[in-house]
């Protein structure tokens, strides 16, 4: 059996790579994408631990999350469109209107 | 006892009259706002003479008498209500604050008869009286700070009366900055107490603090730390050094604002907490000799700054600064009685100078510069001899108002342990120059020939309305110092045994102390030179602006002869006035007006606020608007927070 | 199975403002374009049903759903809180929303969701439905923040909201996650008693912490805020810079409280937040020159300021932090909901230059401001005060001196640009000509409310500090 340990370095990947993402890529699209990843990170340290533990919570928990992710998605690319109709970027650098 | 119990009345009185102006007023007759303007603070006046009334038949153990109207702010064991107190020095203050405020109110409505906003007027006017009596009866600090605010706020609206056709937003600037910084101190103030001592209230933290070692100047320990912060907001407030900039400033406001806010009242209210908090001050040796020295440089310092000024309400508004500077220098010698008989006897001589300069402006047609007055005497003798009344009175001449409080000061500035000769010289020396500066604007404003264009500038006196509040200050300036006469051939001093009771503590106390003892003698010898002084300063400014203008002339003319021996002696005057009047008109033109005022104290306020507003721009820097770099934020805070967070688990694994 | 009808008047608020929510949008269709009036009348009634619910459930205190949600007068507090706040929003926004050409059911429904979601948060004693209610209200925003979609400020803010928004939730997710499985369990009150690993449990809170301090605009997670605060539409900056951060707020004192006992180095760390929060606002504020930017900064340090009530981890700091919390949703609903109507078509009057002469060409508008301006700078005899008064209080009282020093110094750097709008209002003389539109009814309702509530609580803050006092005290 895979101890829970390497599930969770697993996870801690995952998160990794999806902060990196959002910190590094310019395309608001990848950023959404990468901000998934570390729910998806967050999902399997859920599921690692329900197993650890025995019971199911950890599991409704991930269900709620994918939910969750769905309609984060869902109103993201609705303001990422609304967006793009008035500015024709999806570069997140290009979006500073708003500073200072 | 039916206003004792109910003390809430006297304040309410012109809030009611600001709230009915201001709601009301912009419908009403201007005869309307008038009577509820002027009569509330009268009605105001009256109820503080009955309160006197029903105070005297108090027993000695009953004051100071204290109601609790509300808990405003209760918190744990913390409360801080709408207290109300009264004692001794309560009812000096409510005298001058509703006695001289009413006559104010009565002059502006002459003076103010034909300036626009005139509602609006008499409502900020009554809500500044409301606040000041707020600040003079309560009973706590955090009411007291309610008070104090009010009134800061108040006098910034009324200056700002006249700010839409001025463009002096910068002055109104400094006046905030300066008098915030003073603020900032005094929070810290109540805060310290509030932590000391568990409690606001006077009457707790008084006893507490009475039951405090007197600390020792070489360990100031945490009564001296209260004293110095709630020092801070006293000199922002009374405008001392170095926070004196914002005063005559403020001058720009309607005269009579002028003379309530900034001479009679509002500028005294640092005085007042000073010796209001007389026990904290009287254990805190370093914080006595603080309010003292402070006192006593802002005295002359603002004294040599009169000398040069041409604007009579610039003049007046120094002469402000310096006599306030006595005020704490009694305070700080342990003469609080002295230092607020000051504060009476100065609220009458300066609030009437400044209604006369009004008076004088408003017969001018504006005109507020000397040097384009002269000769007023004939086309306005009540203005005139009412002015000239102040001008002795507050020159010190004797048996006048200021005279007995000026003396008082000056003798006990000189016995006591925290005072001293060098102390005393320096207030000696400021009365003298207070003299000369107050004399040169009564012969250049009302003596020699007139130096306007009599045709366009049509000289009137002014309306009774405005007079009349003119002849009874007049009356108050001269006899307003005589409940403290008797002491002169030896008998009682009224003003100091009515107060005697509130200050009793810290009285025994500095007696304890130590400090040489008062003698009629010594005190006899002082007064006679200070009257010599202020005497001098008379002769010095008659010399300069009546004697001179005519005297090279007419010598000239007349004695061909002598006139070389006459020249030299105008030499002599030359000479004079080359090494001492011009050096001092050069320091404190060039060095303490222009280097130290405007470039030193305004570049450090300036400083301040630009230091703040460049670490500002600094950080809006971080919004750049650039999503990634909030992001990167987030993860920098969240790797230190969890780096702080595991720090001491790391430590355990290695 | 059913629930036992005690839990639904647990629940009675979130059903209230959920059904109004559907209803608003299902009868939107049905009204006529001319009768929108109609829609913004349910939705208010939606609100004020949701304060009557919370008074019914208050009748029934104790936990619901198997102890997920607790109804304690903590909860109660706050749901009357966001209930007020969004009563005011929608008071305030239909005008808005008319004179913009965007008056659509979506919006009053959004913020009813968004008002379910924060009471979720509020009464949540389980990591996984305060998250839930977290993302109601988030997600909800996110659109409401986007709300003038053609205009590409609003645009940018609500995608710079949602960008990091989302990025914030996710370790707020991560942390919870964690904490799961440092204890076995989400449920609040089991945590303590279970035996885990203090590191796991330590790092999950510590996201959690993160998650949230990003909601409630605390250094160095504050950056979002005055770009999203000035692209959004005027009322959803006066909704966003009140109800979800009141709401954030109190997850964090339930998390705090109900799970351990405060550590030495939680109180440094939010000692050093509170600190860098009051300074990055009030600084940045300084050099401001757009309103709503400058409020937005000022939010910022508002939140340091509640942070230092935070810090100090005791009844009274709690108590004063729920004060606070009303205090500052009043003069900052006053605050948004007067820049609102003085913005004008299109929101191009929001310059503080642009304010030169309100004082005399509009008398009101001018008074009503400087009210608010002087409670958030905290002047007396306004709830500002004595907001601030408690959060001193509490401070001292857990010995946060120098905390309290800074709070004090920040108050002063803050005087400069609150006055500043006040000089400007008072004593320049106008650039521009503006026309002077007439104040709707609406609207000056809430400006009443907010002004009277403000200088009630400055006048009479007992009633309100006692209700606060009896709710800080949160079961273990």
């Amino acid at each position: 059996m895979i101890p829970t340990s390497h599930y969770l370095f697993l996870s801690l990947a995952l998160f990794t790579i999806g902060v990196i993402g959002v910190l590094t890529r310019r395309n608001v699209i990848i950023i959404l994408m990468s901000i998934e990843l570390i729910l998806n990170a967050v999902n399997i340290n859920l599921v690692a631990f329900s197993r650890m533990f025995g019971n199911v919570n950890g599991q409704i928990f991930a269900i709620f999350v994918i939910t969750d992710a769905a309609a984060e998605a869902a109103v993201g690319l609705g303001i990422i469109i609304a967006f793009f109709r008035n500015r024709p970027t999806v570069l997140a650098d290009e979006m500073d209107i708003l500073k200072w | 006892m039916p206003l004792l119990d109910h003390l809430w009345i006297i304040p309410s009185l012109p809030l009611l009259g600001a709230a009915l102006n201001g709601l009301f007023g912009a419908r009403w007759p201007k005869r309307w706002v008038d009577v509820v303007g002027v009569g509330t603070t009268g009605l105001a006046f009256a109820a503080t003479l009955e309160l006197i009334r029903e105070f005297a038949h108090l027993r000695a153990d009953q004051v100071p008498w204290s109601k609790s109207y509300l808990t405003w702010i209760g918190a744990g064991n913390f409360r801080a209500g709408f207290d109300l107190q009264v004692d001794q020095l309560t009812i000096v203050m409510l005298l001058v604050v509703t006695g001289v405020g009413w006559l104010i109110h009565i002059y502006s409505t002459g003076y103010m008869a034909h300036e626009g906003g005139y509602y609006r007027f008499f409502a900020e006017m009554n809500l500044f009286t409301f606040f000041m009596l707020t600040l003079v009866m309560a009973a706590n600090f955090v009411l007291l700070f309610v008070g104090w605010e009010g009134v800061g706020l108040c006098s910034y609206l009324l200056i700002g009366f006249f700010f839409l056709r001025k463009s002096a937003a910068d002055a109104g600037k400094k006046a905030f900055i300066v008098t915030r910084i003073g603020d900032f101190g005094f929070t810290l103030g109540i805060l310290l107490i509030f932590w000391v001592f568990g409690s606001v209230d006077y009457a707790t933290v008084f006893n507490r603090a009475a039951g405090m070692p007197v600390e020792n100047a070489g360990q100031p320990g945490v009564l001296t730390s209260i004293s110095l912060l709630l020092l801070a907001g006293a000199i922002g407030k009374s405008a001392q050094l170095p926070l004196y900039v914002w005063l005559p400033d403020a001058m720009e406001g309607p005269t009579p604002v002028s003379a309530l806010i900034h001479a009679a009242t509002m500028v005294t209210a640092g005085v007042y907490m000073v010796a209001r908090a007389h026990i904290l001050y009287s254990h805190a040796p370093i914080a006595m000799t603080t309010v003292a020295v402070i006192g006593g440089l802002t005295a002359l310092y603002a004294a040599t700054i009169g000398l040069v000024q041409t604007d009579i309400k610039r003049v007046l508004a120094y002469s402000t600064v310096s006599q306030i500077g006595y005020m704490f220098l009694a305070c700080g010698v342990g003469a609080f009685s002295a230092g607020i008989f000051h504060l009476m006897t100065h609220a009458f001589f300066k609030a009437l100078l400044f209604l006369a300069a009004g008076s004088v402006i408003h017969a001018m047609g504006g005109e507020q510069d000397m040097r384009r007055m002269g000769g007023l005497r004939k086309q306005i003798p009540w203005t005139y001899w009412t002015m000239l009344l102040a001008t002795l009175s507050i020159s010190g001449a004797p048996l006048f108002a200021g005279f007995f409080s000026k003396d008082k000061i000056l003798f006990e500035t000189a016995v006591s342990l925290y005072g001293g000769r060098v102390l005393w010289a320096i207030a000696l020396v400021a009365a003298l120059l207070t003299a000369f500066y107050m004399f040169r604007l009564i012969f250049l404003t009302f003596h020699g020939a007139p130096r306007y264009d009599a045709h366009a500038t049509h000289v009137h006196e002014s309306p009774k309305n405005m007079l009349a509040p003119l002849v009874v200050l007049a009356v108050l300036s001269v006899v307003g110092g005589w409940v403290a006469a008797p002491a002169l051939s030896g008998g009682a001093d009224y003003f100091e045994i009515y107060l005697a009771p509130v200050f009793a503590k810290s009285s025994a106390l500095l007696a304890t102390a130590g400090g040489e003892t008062e003698s009629r003698t010594l005190e006899l010898q002082l007064m006679g030179v200070a009257v010599g002084l202020a005497t001098l300063g008379f002769l010095v400014a008659w010399w300069f602006y009546i004697r001179r203008p005519q005297t090279p002339e007419w010598l000239a003319e007349t004695f061909h002869a002598p006139y070389k021996l006459l020249l030299n002696k105008y030499y002599v005057d030359e000479l004079y006035n080359l090494a001492i009047i011009r050096p001092i008109g050069w320091i404190s033109t060039r060095l303490l007006w222009q280097v130290v005022d405007e470039g030193a104290i305004d570049g450090s306020v300036n400083g301040v606020a630009h230091t703040a507003r460049r670490l500002g721009s600094r950080l809006r820097v971080l919004a750049s608007g650039n999503t990634r770099s909030y992001a990167a934020w987030v993860l920098v805070g969240a790797v230190l927070l969890l780096g702080l967070l595991l720090w001491p688990l790391l430590g355990m694994v290695r | 199975m059913f629930a036992p009808i005690e839990d639904l008047y647990r629940l009675a608020p979130e059903l209230v403002l959920c059904t109004f929510g559907i209803l608003v949008m299902l009868a939107e269709p049905f009204v006529p374009r001319k009768r929108s009036g109609l829609v913004a009348f349910l939705a208010l009634l939606g609100a004020g049903a949701a304060l009557a619910a919370t008074r019914l459930s208050w009748a029934h205190p104790g936990t619901a759903f198997y102890g997920l949600v607790r109804v304690d007068d903590f909860s109660i507090f706050l749901h009357f809180v966001v209930g007020a706040v969004a009563v005011l929003v929608i008071l305030g926004s239909r005008d808005y929303l008319e004179r913009e050409g965007l008056h659509r059911g979506e919006f009053y429904a959004l913020v009813l969701f968004a008002t379910a979601g924060m009471g979720v948060m509020v009464s949540a004693q389980e990591l996984v439905t305060a998250f839930i209610g977290l993302e109601i209200s988030s997600i909800s925003s996110y659109i409401l923040a986007s709300f003038r979609r053609n205009v590409p400020k609003s645009n940018e803010s609500a995608m710079k909201y949602f960008l990091l928004g989302s990025f914030a939730t996710s370790f707020f997710l991560y942390g919870v996650a964690l904490v799961y499985g440092a204890t076995g369990t989400t449920l609040l009150s089991r945590m303590d008693s279970a035996s885990g690993n203090p590191t796991l449990l330590r790092l999950g809170l510590g996201m959690i912490f993160i998650g949230l301090a990003f909601k409630v605009a605390s250094a160095p997670f504050q950056l979002w805020t005055p770009d999203v605060y000035e692209g959004a539409p005027t009322p959803v900056t006066a909704l966003l810079s009140s109800g979800p951060k009141a709401a954030a707020f109190a997850l964090l004192l339930r998390i705090f409280d109900t799970v351990f006992a405060a550590s030495q180095l939680w109180v440094w760390a939010i000692w050093v937040s509170a600190a860098l929060t009051m300074f990055a606002g009030n600084l940045a504020a300084l050099v401001q020159s757009n309103v709503k930017r400058m409020l937005a900064y000022s939010s910022i340090a508002h939140a340091g300021y509640i942070l230092v009530a935070f810090a100090a981890r005791n009844e009274i700091g709690t108590a004063a932090v729920l004060f606070y919390l009303v205090a500052y949703a009043l003069m900052k609903l006053g605050a948004f909901t007067m820049v609102t109507h003085l913005g004008g078509e299109g929101e191009r009057r929001l310059e503080i230059n642009d304010y030169a002469g309100l004082g005399s060409q509009q008398p009101a508008a001018a008074a009503f401001l400087t009210l608010y301006l002087f409670s958030l700078l905290g002047l007396p005899v306004t709830a500002g005060f004595l907001g601030k008064f408690y959060i001193f209080n509490a401070a001292l009282k857990s010995h946060l001196v120098w905390l309290a020093v800074l709070l004090a110094i920040n108050t002063v750097i803050s005087a400069y640009y609150y006055l500043r709008v006040i000089v400007v209002m008072y004593m320049r003389e106008p650039q521009k000509e503006w026309a002077a539109t007439p104040i709707p009814r609406a609207v000056g309702l809430v400006l009443v409310l907010t002004a009277a509530g403000t200088l009630y609580l400055g006048l009479f803050p007992n009633y309100l500090m006692e209700f606060a006092t009896q709710s800080a005290v949160l079961p273990r």
